[in-house]
């Protein structure tokens, strides 16, 4: 089935039809069509339990505790509502719980604006919470992914019992996109045994908890999460790369500016200049290496964000000084265009920057 | 009768329920988290539904419910154990929830998850522990610390100019349409004790209802962060805890219905 829609809708859509079994959430925008959506149609459809929180951080706990119990269970909100998410995040992460977490970003900090940024790239990919945890965190770029992302992050946070993070903006969320959507699926009881769903006789009761007095079984717990994400690092790294085979110059780029600087890319080789987009789809793992692959054969790399700079110093650790790396930038809700990426791709290559 | 004859009939009068776990417990010789762990295993046994009934552990002395307890447990994050039952609840409908969170957690950090709790009238029982005093942290003041009480933050006794009023929060929640039985109990003397243990059976049972949240409050002393033996802690609740947080039913089922 074909349809027109909004990114969040697209979103909400997704999560009914993957089975998703309960959404905590807390309207804020750029994101309340989520919730909105989910009001009207998700119940009827399938029964999904939708319930609208007293706060964000009322909403990631009512996820710890649905999450507990093997149930695919998410949440959405917006860049402040997932600053009060963390200390929640840190402790899903700890206890290893499944679910999902949607950021769609708005610009910041504090209370910011509700336009689009991609501001919380640190807070998403390195931990905003306390403690050594990591989610699993993708970027969509087109109102398709972000359906496809949906089932997709379920089924990683299954397979690895970990939150898995869906950053998206403002601008994905509200722009309307074909998005052709996958089957209905059934709602499902997996058959777990670590869940909190009622202890039946041939088994000592479950618990879940973050909790471990003694420091070394908490060094013991925290080994490993360590190796279960050098197991993600190993196995989950997604990419997309346009244009790559015979570029001088990649921009570097996730999210919906990577089609922004595919544009950009474009109109530089109007004017022959050989420019590719790599566009790393996890962030965590971050595609280290595939970006590393491309050094021997460009001049130079130009990133593009919509924040101060944040994913660069992941392109940078890529590229280990073997090519020079540049930044453009939008803050506070500016999305750049096509034509001002190419000014400063251009620029850098005058300045002998690149 | 000889010896061996009278050692096969069986004189077992007490034992410790199927559903509490046997082992060394934490809590301080005296306090009353024992007892009131004991009640609830009694009652999940009594009633059967260990099998249905899922947990929740706050962050505080009790924050070790789940080794205790023997029933699926989930620990919650300072203040959110009613969230996290929501989230259960809502997912599980047709089991037994319940938390079990102090004072500090219930009604200083959690205040909001408290209160939304109950006014959504989520079908979970709320336990409520009030021991004036934030024990495993070690004497701190409470949200419902006495007026005058000491504690290691209110080390000239708690002034309610500047540190504000105990919070009786149970009398709040008892004003809510979402809640359908709230009590105030205790189990500092075997009359309290049977009193509470009753309370907690009919804040499983009524969850099969679907009427609204069951709210359990049982004033209970901390000898250690009160520094006083288990016998004056117990005397001095009962003359200034209990004169401040009166014990008996707050809102009964037919106050709802009615």
């Amino acid at each position: 089935m074909i349809k027109l829609m909004k990114g969040n809708e697209a979103l909400a859509e997704a999560a009914i039809r993957v089975g998703a079994d309960a959404y905590f959430g807390y309207p804020i925008t750029p994101q309340s069509e989520v919730l909105e959506y989910l009001a009207r149609e998700a119940e009827q459809k399938t029964g999904m339990v939708v319930l609208q929180a007293e706060s964000e951080v009322a909403a990631i706990n009512m996820v710890y505790g649905a999450a507990g119990t093997g149930k695919k269970v998410w949440t959405s909100s917006s860049s402040p509502g997932v600053s009060l998410m963390q200390e929640g995040i840190s402790y899903i992460a700890s206890a290893e719980l499944p679910c999902l977490i949607v950021n769609v970003q708005r610009g910041g900090p504090g209370l910011g604006t509700i336009q689009p940024a991609q501001s919380d790239y640190f807070q998403s990919v390195k931990g905003g919470g306390h403690g050594d945890y990591r989610m699993i965190v993708l970027a969509p770029a087109t109102v398709q992914e972000m359906s496809d992302f949906v089932k997709l992050s379920f089924e990683l946070a299954f397979k690895y019992r970990n939150p898995v993070m869906m950053l998206t903006d403002g601008a994905l969320g509200q722009m309307m996109e074909k998005v052709e959507f996958f089957e209905q699926q059934e709602r499902e009881t997996l058959d777990l045994d670590w869940t909190t769903v009622g202890k039946p006789p041939t088994r000592s009761h479950n618990f879940i908890t973050s909790l471990h007095i003694k420091p070394d079984k908490m060094e013991e717990v925290n080994i490993h999460l360590q190796k279960k994400y050098k197991l993600i690092e190993e196995n989950e790294i997604r990419y997309e790369e346009i244009m790559c085979e015979d570029a001088d110059y990649i921009i570097t780029a996730f999210g919906l500016v990577a089609r922004i600087c595919t544009k950009a890319a474009e109109l530089a080789r109007e004017k022959g200049i050989k420019v590719g987009v790599f566009r790393p789809i996890s962030l965590f793992p971050f595609p280290y290496e595939q970006i590393k692959s491309h050094t021997g054969k460009i001049k130079g790399i130009l990133d593009v964000e919509m924040n101060a700079g944040q994913m660069i110093e992941d392109v940078k650790l890529s590229v280990e000084g073997k090519v020079p790396v540049e930044f453009h930038g939008r803050m506070g809700g500016i999305v750049p265009t096509p034509d001002e990426i190419l000014e400063a791709l251009e620029k850098y290559i005058a300045g002998g920057k690149l | 009768m000889s010896v061996e004859s009278l050692e096969k009939i069986d004189t077992k009068v007490f034992e410790r329920p199927t559903t509490l776990i046997d082992t060394e417990m934490h809590y301080c010789p005296g306090c009353g988290h024992g007892v009131a762990h004991r009640l609830i295993a009694e009652v999940i046994d009594e009633l059967g539904i260990v099998e249905d009934t899922i947990g929740v552990a706050p962050v505080g002395c009790s924050v070790f419910a789940y080794n205790y307890i023997g029933v699926d447990f989930s620990q919650a994050a300072h203040g959110r154990a009613s969230a996290v039952a929501t989230g259960i609840k809502r997912v599980l409908p047709e089991k037994y929830v319940f938390s079990y969170q102090g004072d500090g957690d219930l009604a200083a950090i959690g205040t909001g998850e408290t209160i939304h709790t109950c006014n959504r009238g989520e079908n979970v029982l709320i336990i409520f522990i009030n021991n004036g005093i934030y024990g495993m942290t070690g004497g701190q003041m409470a949200p419902t610390t006495l007026p005058s009480m000491k504690s290691t933050t209110s080390p000239f006794g708690r002034d309610t100019k500047s540190m504000g009023f105990p919070l009786k929060i149970t009398e709040l929640v008892a004003q809510l349409p979402g809640t359908y039985y709230v009590t105030r109990q205790s189990v500092h003397k075997p009359l309290n004790v049977r009193r509470a243990k009753k309370a907690i059976q009919k804040g499983f049972e009524y969850q099969k209802l679907n009427k609204g949240t069951c709210f359990i409050e049982i004033v209970s002393n901390c000898n250690s962060g009160w520094k006083m033996s288990p016998v004056e802690s117990n005397k001095w609740m009962d003359e200034h805890m209990l004169a401040y947080y009166p014990l008996g039913d707050i809102k009964l089922p037919n106050d709802t219905e009615a």
